[in-house]
């Protein structure tokens, strides 16, 4: 009989069956994602979650047989007052008719849905599946100035500090060799035989052939030096600009009083929404609130979100707002910058070309994607466009970077977020 | 802490006891084995393959539960799948785990969870050691069915083998075809063909063979040689019949040796998956009595080891208390279904027969001449360890003891009458009704479905027909069996047709009808 413990064994061994399962279901994985996401609990978004699929996805078929009709017998035990001949009423529903409880019970094919604890990872790349940021953003991502020193191959001159001195070692011996320069092992034996010869006066002949020989030795070994400056190595090091991993994004809102709080929902979702999104691109994004109706502020997210203004409206404002915080904190050149706007298009008529000034000439250089969503007023039929998207649209016109869009209730947030991000063709 | 930190601190426990108190450490685990085997080899005379004992975590009795309760199997997605059930469930406390897993292996392989305490290791030792080892190599059907020694290399060489699979084909190839022939896998059994113990040894070469036979006759010549057209006689449906071996009821076996369409290597996987069920067959048909035999074997050793004073009382009740559990079977109306808790029915049995054979009532000597009063207790559960299945079991040794311990009573289920009718109850009018009746739910042709491929015209349009034999009222699950019809079709390749037949009248009850999928360009 054999003991074995097997507990220090290697874990996990169902990982890679689990991850086809996530595979399999993959359809069905995101639609129970973006269920959980529509269903109202954004502040969950990006944490570790159970979901449910539907277990039709999951399904293994196989041949068995179902009672439908027909006579049948069943023994149960637990018998306290039936004598026989009695006659039971049918239980409503379930076992005794139809059920076939004991043939279809065999095979587990009776669960509904099938409850799946997704990892944050597994269930952000379930959310955000076929999205992706702009080209146009990746290409200045990657143009970043960050730079980072990287260790590359080895060069002839360098400072003494950086000398590979192996290499060098090696590169000198091959000299050494190829050159023929003596070992010092080799002139002390001559030596030692000439001073041996001198002392009991041998050969003068031999004497002289061994100190020409001795002469010849020590001449190369003076032209030949032990290390040569063609020897030296060094480790070489090149300046790679590296991709800034840090983004801000911006949230401007409209708080004054035409935005209802239902509206401020919807905003709130939109920047929820874009933040996830980004912090899985980036090691870091920092979140700045910017609110404005006449003057605009910086104020934290629950102020953000939560503290009703009043107010006529001036965006301008928040622009300026804008451009003043991300100078003092979040210079161009190291950080990624997003915007995200909502607003409900209002806005008093002479500050809209002010604004559209703003951003076409100083927000938009800096920003890596600015999005503009306007959210429509409740059930409101189409409305004319509003003064302020009008005027953005002239700008989006030419400039790539600023997009908008109008959300009109709560399940038009993710398409048009998808919309926005959605990977674009190849091609393009 | 580690048990193993605990071997040299434990005190040697009092005179006699194998150990005290809860904590287990390895050197207890061999001493209370070393016991229960003076025990179960002498004393109950169980004939036992080696033993092997492993020591596992949670998690890792999760992953054995996954794979059938087989230490390794190769990959797919359903067994993530039911990975991911059973963690779930437990992480819920909806399931508990159960406190072994034994493998109808030579070594016989169990797998203690290091959760136990003391007396439930020797415990689990007694009833999967012991009482399960003894059962697997001593039964009939395990004996006849089953190639224990084999299986360990068998499954290590199938996931290798399914593994580069999916390296030489991209994991979908091999999904479908498993995907395939786990949704006919109760349909790749033989059943009725008597003995063919497959010697699971030689698969690993015979397929390595096979691949060698093909790279050596493989001569690209061949392709170019015009074929000849072989004029053939009109092809008579009894002719061809003979020549494929139809009927037959093994429908994964029939496939892998004649769909048209695969290529070896799908044969093989086929054969694989076929080989496994194959493998599985027999325990669904003695789980009862299986159960039964090692919750007896486990409470008779644990009670003479007390009686010895090798436990203590504590431990003892300990016992008494998780057997007690394991065979509840409650009543009809506190959640019993129709099926019987396999614990209860098959332990009450056991103790009966133990107890006709040592103190018979006259109600015994009555129903069991044979073997009331003739005071060989354990030579007769060896014997019907060794000889029945549960349905047969059954069928011989359930007493109108044990039905009145269970007070069982049988409905007649009639879909045209709006009652339900209680027709016979544990009294002298019923037993043998009932007894029939529970015998006829354990009986694998009620199941297992009877499905036979009958004919196929493998010269005209190859369309693979087959039959289930059936009765009114007892057909197919319409999902189920048009998904699992479009799998056979996808590995035959050409259209599947299954009627439903009353086994009777030779009616025809319904017709499913399957084409494959269309190849994806």
């Amino acid at each position: 009989m054999d003991i074995i413990d097997r507990r220090p064994n290697p874990h996990g061994k169902n990982l890679e069956n689990r991850r086809r399962v996530l595979v399999r279901a993959r359809e069905a994985v995101q639609r129970a994602a973006r269920d959980a996401v529509a269903s109202g609990k954004l502040r969950e978004v990006g944490q570790e979650r159970a979901i449910s699929i539907p277990s039709d996805a999951l399904h293994e078929p196989s041949l068995h047989r179902v009672f439908s009709s027909g006579v049948r017998d069943v023994v149960l035990s637990g018998n306290k007052v039936f004598s026989p001949g009695d006659r039971l009423q049918r239980p409503p529903s379930g076992r005794g008719k139809g059920g076939g409880a004991g043939e279809a019970g065999e095979d587990g094919g009776g669960e509904d849905s099938f409850r799946f604890v997704l990892s944050r990872d597994e269930f952000l790349d379930a959310f955000f599946d076929d999205l992706a940021l702009p080209d146009l953003v990746k290409r200045q991502i990657a143009s970043t100035d960050t730079t980072t020193i990287n260790r590359a191959g080895l060069s002839s001159d360098g400072s003494p500090s950086q000398l590979d001195l192996g290499r060098t070692m090696r590169h000198s011996m091959a000299r050494r060799i190829g050159l023929r320069r003596p070992k010092p092992d080799l002139v002390a034996e001559l030596e030692l035989r000439i001073a041996a010869l001198e002392q009991d006066g041998g050969d003068p002949d031999a004497l002289d052939a061994l100190r020409s020989e001795l002469h010849i030795a020590l001449r190369r070994m003076n032209r030949v030096p032990w290390i040569d400056p063609v020897d030296m190595r060094y480790r070489r090091y090149t300046v790679t600009p590296k991709p800034t991993t840090r983004a801000v994004m911006f949230c401007l809102m409209d708080v004054s009083g035409s935005m209802t709080e239902r509206m401020k929902d919807l905003a709130k979702r939109f920047f929820l929404l874009l933040h996830v999104f980004l912090e899985r691109r980036y090691k870091r994004v920092d979140l700045v609130f910017i609110r404005h109706s006449e003057v605009a502020e910086e104020v934290d997210e629950d102020t953000f979100f939560h503290d009703p203004r009043t107010g006529g409206t001036i965006v301008s404002s928040a622009l300026v707002e804008l451009i003043r915080v991300q100078s003092e904190r979040y210079a161009a050149d190291s950080w990624n910058i997003y915007v995200a706007q909502a607003s409900d298009g209002d806005n008093s008529g002479s500050d809209t070309p002010k604004s559209c000034a703003l951003l076409k000439e100083q927000i938009l250089p800096l920003v890596q994607y600015y999005a503009y969503i306007e959210i429509v007023g409740s059930g409101a039929v189409i409305r004319g466009e509003t003064d302020l998207w009008r005027g953005y649209r002239g700008v989006a016109e030419d400039n790539d970077r600023l997009v908008m869009r109008q959300v009109g209730d709560k399940r038009d947030i993710f398409p048009v977020f998808r919309d926005l991000f959605a990977r674009k063709p190849e091609a393009a | 802490m580690s048990p193993l930190d605990a071997i040299g601190a434990a005190a040697a426990p009092p005179a006699g006891l194998l150990y005290s108190g809860s904590e287990w450490n390895f050197d207890i685990l061999r001493r209370s084995y070393d016991a229960i085997e003076r025990i179960a080899l002498d004393e109950l005379k169980l004939d036992v393959y080696p033993n092997r004992i492993e020591v596992i975590t949670s998690e890792q009795m999760l992953d054995v539960y996954t794979s059938h309760g087989m230490p390794l199997i190769y990959k797919h997605w359903s067994f993530g799948k039911r990975f991911v059930g059973h963690e779930n469930a437990y992480r819920r406390g909806l399931m508990g785990l159960a406190y072994e897993v034994v493998i109808n292996s030579d070594p016989c392989i169990s797998y203690l969870m290091e959760e136990n305490s003391a007396t439930m290791q020797a415990l689990v030792i007694a009833h999967a050691a012991f009482g399960h080892n003894h059962f697997f190599k001593n039964n009939r059907l395990f004996r006849e069915w089953t190639a224990p020694s084999g299986i360990l290399d068998y499954l290590e060489f199938a996931r290798g083998y399914i593994a580069q699979c999916e390296d030489r084909h991209g994991v979908q190839a091999v999904e479908r075809i498993l995907d395939a022939a786990h949704a006919l896998q109760n349909q790749g059994v033989h059943r009725h063909s008597g003995a063919r113990v497959i010697d699971l040894k030689a698969e690993q070469q015979r397929e390595r063979d096979r691949r060698e036979h093909e790279d050596s006759v493989f001569n690209d010549l061949w392709r170019t040689v015009p074929g000849t057209r072989v004029e053939k006689g009109p092809d008579t449906a009894a002719e061809r019949r003979r020549r494929l071996g139809l009927p037959e009821e093994n429908v994964l076996y029939f496939l892998e040796k004649n769909a048209p369409l695969l290529a070896p290597w799908e044969r093989e996987v086929i054969r694989i998956v076929r080989l496994i069920a194959q493998y599985f067959y027999p325990q669904p048909q003695a789980k009862m009595m299986n159960e039964g035999c090692a919750t007896w074997v486990h409470y008779e050793i644990m009670s003479r080891l007390h009686a010895r004073g090798q436990i203590d009382d504590a431990a003892f009740l300990e016992t008494i208390h998780s057997t007690t559990n394991v065979i509840t079977q409650p009543g009809f109306d506190s959640g019993g279904g129709p099926n019987f808790n396999p614990y209860a029915l098959g332990y009450a049995m056991m103790t009966d027969i133990a107890r006709v054979c040592d103190a018979p009532t006259e109600e015994d000597r009555a129903w069991f001449p044979d073997i009331a009063g003739n005071g060989n207790a354990i030579g007769t559960l060896h014997h019907a360890w060794a000889e029945y299945r549960d349905e047969s079991f059954i069928q011989q040794f359930l007493s109108p003891a044990v039905m009145r311990q269970f007070k069982l009573f049988r409905l007649r289920d009639d879909t045209e009458k709006p009652y339900l009718l209680v027709d016979a109850i544990h009294d002298a009018q019923g037993y043998r009704d009932i007894r029939r009746s529970v015998a006829r739910s354990y009986d694998p042709g009620n199941f297992y479905v009877d499905i036979e491929i009958v004919d196929v015209d493998l010269s005209g349009d190859r369309c693979l027909r087959l039959q289930h034999r059936t009765s009114p009222g007892h057909l197919l699950d319409e999902k189920d069996a048009r998904a699992s019809l479009r799998h056979l079709a996808d590995l035959w390749g050409y259209e599947v047709r299954l009627l439903e037949i009353d086994r009777q009248t030779d009616t025809v009850l319904a017709t499913h009808l399957a084409s494959p999928p269309r190849p994806a360009t």
